[in-house]
């Protein structure tokens, strides 16, 4: 619940998820579940010569359990945000 | 919710005393610590107890993971100071063998070490080393080849996470 609430926050911000075999894309981050599974819309494949796969895919649906990374925005999520986030989830629990 | 906002508040008074007290916040974190509040029945207090906890005496220190693929990552599990100062110490408790963050204040601290119990982390300033072998053909060889790369900051998931260890001292 915890990064799934942290994800939230991160909705609309460019993020690149790097997966398990190693194709990486780039998009803005469009939503999340409780499992992690990931909605990008407008990608872009990191290495596109490497991976032609997708060149006409512009959004995609990502499947939690393949993902390897989340390379996220440096300015990262403001502190505050994440406590209103927490305080939401604590009233809910 | 207004009874809940109540609660959290005179639980909290305690804690905003302690964070006057001299003892600096870096000493209570190596002690695993756990200072005063009341407590209600059938938990304890827990110090280095469980497998986690040593990750979270490692808290905006750096850290080296061990991940599936010859893959390992050194960089800084995140924590905001701020936040912590401002709330004084932490309360852990022990429900049923599992390490978990009791009240509201704990679980803004939780989230700011950025990793949960599936070892999901979120670490800033990583550099990532990726280890490969080729056999040479003809001689048959092996050559060990690393890549280095740096992110500023990174959400792994748990499931690639083989150990986690404060950084190894390399000679």
């Amino acid at each position: 619940m915890l990064f799934f609430s942290y994800f939230k926050e991160l909705v609309g911000k460019e993020v690149t998820v790097e997966l398990k075999n190693d194709l990486a894309i780039r998009g803005t981050l469009h939503s999340v579940d409780q499992y992690l599974n990931i909605k990008l819309e407008n990608i872009k494949v990191v290495d596109d010569d490497k991976y032609p796969h997708m060149l006409s895919v512009r959004n995609c649906f990502i499947r939690g359990s393949v993902v390897r990374y989340v390379e996220l925005p440096p300015d990262g999520v403001d502190v505050d945000i994440l406590h209103d986030a927490t305080r939401r989830e604590a009233r809910g629990s | 919710m207004g009874c809940a906002r109540i609660r959290y508040c005179s639980w909290a008074l305690p804690f905003l005393f302690y964070s006057s007290l001299p003892r600096s916040v870096k000493w209570r974190k190596k002690q695993g610590l756990v200072e005063g509040g009341h407590s209600m029945a059938s938990e304890e207090e827990s110090t280095v107890k469980e497998p986690l906890d040593l990750i979270r005496l490692s808290l905006d220190e750096r850290i080296y993971v061990k991940l599936r693929s010859d893959r390992e990552l050194r960089g800084k599990l995140h924590i905001s100071i701020r936040v912590w100062e401002s709330y004084g110490g932490y309360h852990v408790v022990n429900h049923g063998g599992n390490v978990f963050p009791r009240g509201l204040l704990s679980n803004l601290l939780w989230l700011k070490w950025a990793y949960d119990q599936h070892l999901n982390m979120i670490l800033g300033d990583v550099e990532e080393i990726i280890t490969t072998v080729e056999i040479d053909d003809e001689t048959y060889e092996e050559i060990v080849r690393t890549t280095k790369r740096t992110v500023p900051f990174l959400f792994v998931r748990g499931d690639g996470v083989i150990l986690v260890s404060p950084p190894l001292r390399t000679a």
